[in-house]
């Protein structure tokens, strides 16, 4: 697939702090990509690098082949943002705003139906007429979010899209996100975990300025631990038995009568989960539940970030 | 540019600023215009644009202050920065509007002058070599006005600094006139921005002096342009 952002060894100073130590990353076309890191790690001042708002003390940035540092209006052209506080001006009404953005990023498609399609998608039609300072934060969070689909960008950067919203209206703007990713590469920060279980494809995981951990969902959480959860009508000396030589065999208790919780620690990560139930059932063991550990992101990220404190509470 | 230069616009029309700044400017004239003619007798421009530049010298660095300052405290110049605009249209579009409130304003004035013709016989290069001056002046204050805006996050730091520059500028004359040695005050005359709108209230339109209003604009508004680039880096 084609990569349609490009990072280079990217570096930006405020004085002597270092905000962002030599970040490199690619994103490829149509992916989901999620910032994660505590408040305060540079996942923003990367956004602003890689919008143009802020430029980089050194390192390279390329966003469909064209360097910000030389075609920044080239960059800027495929590039929706959405900054971490909207930037709405309150006395417009919803109309008038994107009309404005409209006007200002010289959009060439036909205007009335262009605004019209891209309220729709962010479901804001009904208040198109309102002052945007009357309307409650969702909203205008979705008229952020409208901001940076005009033009139809190929790539949207949304700076913490959730952040300060209820619950219902963080599950709404995240099926938007959702909707939106299916046709658009989308870079999204957030120090919420879920909200990357929820709309992400891959993970980014930054720390200090630096990038802690970088891969799918699935490779960080779920595969390679090596440990299986079983619980079977048993004994936990026979299951011991039967898994000699296999790895180290612990009683985790009994949840229900009759039964034993075991937890195998294989010394290898390989899939060994066939393994383990064929030989259980060849030995005539019921098996009542059986699960591969998994690492949640929670532990992925305190691992990676080395933090003790999760952010991750909503 | 042009679609920065409709949004402000609008605004000045949307807030009262625009109708304050036309309204004093309408009414401060008539005064001036009633004074001028049954008090004096004297059927001049000067009694009407003069005691406008004290109108002006208080409410310029009121139409001016918001221009940056907002954006950047309300943060909306993530968005001016990050659309496919380069910064020095942005920077001419907020001018532009400015001053298109500050002429939209001057107009109304212009009902005067059509008076002086119907009763006495003004000398008409001094009627328009005043008006030309007096625009010219206030393009430059105005583009100060939005430089200073460029510097700062806050709207009352804004017109407060603004006021203190153009103050300085507007007393420029009767500040340095006490100078003796020739050079130093000839260098300081050359600062002046008020004197060189004299040869324009004789009606003498000389090239030089429309050069340097229109050079200072264009300096002030590249340095703004430059400010706003420059934050990028910090």
């Amino acid at each position: 697939m084609e990569t349609v952002i490009e990072i280079k060894d990217l570096v930006k100073k405020y004085g002597e702090n270092e905000a962002v130590k030599g970040i490199s990353f690619e994103i490829k076309r149509g992916e989901v990509v999620g910032f994660l890191g505590p408040n305060g790690a540079g996942k923003s001042t990367t956004m602003n690098i890689l919008t143009g708002y802020l430029s980089s003390t050194s390192g390279e940035v390329k966003v469909c082949g064209y360097s910000i540092l030389e075609n920044p209006n080239e960059v800027k052209k495929r590039i929706g943002y959405l900054p971490e506080q909207p930037p709405l001006y309150f006395d417009m009404t919803v109309y008038e705003y994107l009309s404005f953005v409209y006007d200002l990023k010289g959009v060439k498609e036909d205007k009335q139906a262009h605004i019209t399609e891209v309220m729709e998608i962010v479901d804001i039609e009904k208040v198109s007429g309102r002052l945007i300072k009357n309307l409650s934060k969702g909203y205008k969070q979705r008229v952020g979010l409208a901001q940076a689909l005009i033009g139809s960008p190929e790539v949207l950067i949304l700076d913490e899209p959730t952040v300060g919203l209820d619950p219902g209206q963080i599950i709404e703007i995240r099926s938007v996100i959702k909707k939106l990713g299916e046709k658009r590469t989308i870079i999204l920060s957030t120090h919420i975990l879920q909200e990357v279980a929820a709309i992400c494809d891959r993970v980014i995981i930054i720390n200090n300025g630096q990038i802690a951990a970088m891969d799918t969902l699935e490779n960080l959480s779920g595969a390679g631990t090596g440990e299986y959860l079983i619980r079977a009508r048993s004994s936990f000396s026979k299951i011991k038995d039967i898994f000699a030589g296999m790895g180290r065999i612990e009683n985790m208790g009994h949840a229900e009568s009759g039964t034993v919780d075991v937890k195998i620690t294989t010394d290898t990560v390989a899939d060994k989960r066939a393994q383990i139930i064929n030989t259980l059932v060849s030995n005539g063991v019921d098996v009542l539940m059986f699960r591969p550990v998994e690492h949640t992101l929670e532990e992925v990220f305190i691992k990676a970030t080395g933090s003790a404190e999760t952010e991750a509470s909503e | 540019m042009k679609a920065i230069f409709k949004k402000e616009l609008r605004n000045y029309f949307l807030t009262p600023i625009g109708y304050i700044f036309m309204s004093a400017f309408f009414a401060l004239s008539a005064l001036y215009f009633v004074q001028g003619m049954v008090y004096y007798q004297v059927a001049s421009v000067a009694y009407i644009l003069t005691p406008l530049n004290m109108i002006c010298l208080f409410i310029v660095p009121v139409i001016t202050m918001q221009l940056f300052a907002e954006e950047k405290n309300k943060k909306t110049d993530q968005l001016l920065l990050t659309v496919p605009v380069n910064v020095s249209e942005i920077v001419l579009g907020k001018y532009f509007a400015a001053l298109a409130v500050f002429l939209i304003s001057l107009a109304v004035t212009f009902v005067f002058p059509f008076i002086f013709f119907a009763i006495s016989k003004p000398i008409l290069s001094e009627v328009i070599g005043s008006y030309i001056g007096f625009i010219l002046v206030w393009s430059v204050f105005i583009a100060i006005g939005v430089f200073i805006s460029s510097c700062t996050e806050s709207q009352v730091v804004s017109a407060i600094l603004t006021f203190i520059v153009l103050f300085v500028l507007y007393s420029w004359d009767s500040l340095t006139s006490g100078v003796s040695i020739v050079w130093i005050k000839n260098i300081l005359d050359w600062f002046s921005v008020l004197k060189r709108f004299e040869d324009f209230q004789i009606g003498l339109l000389n090239l030089p002096n429309i050069v340097y209003y229109v050079s200072v604009v264009f300096a002030t508004l590249f340095l703004t342009a430059r400010n706003i680039e420059k934050r990028r880096f910090n």
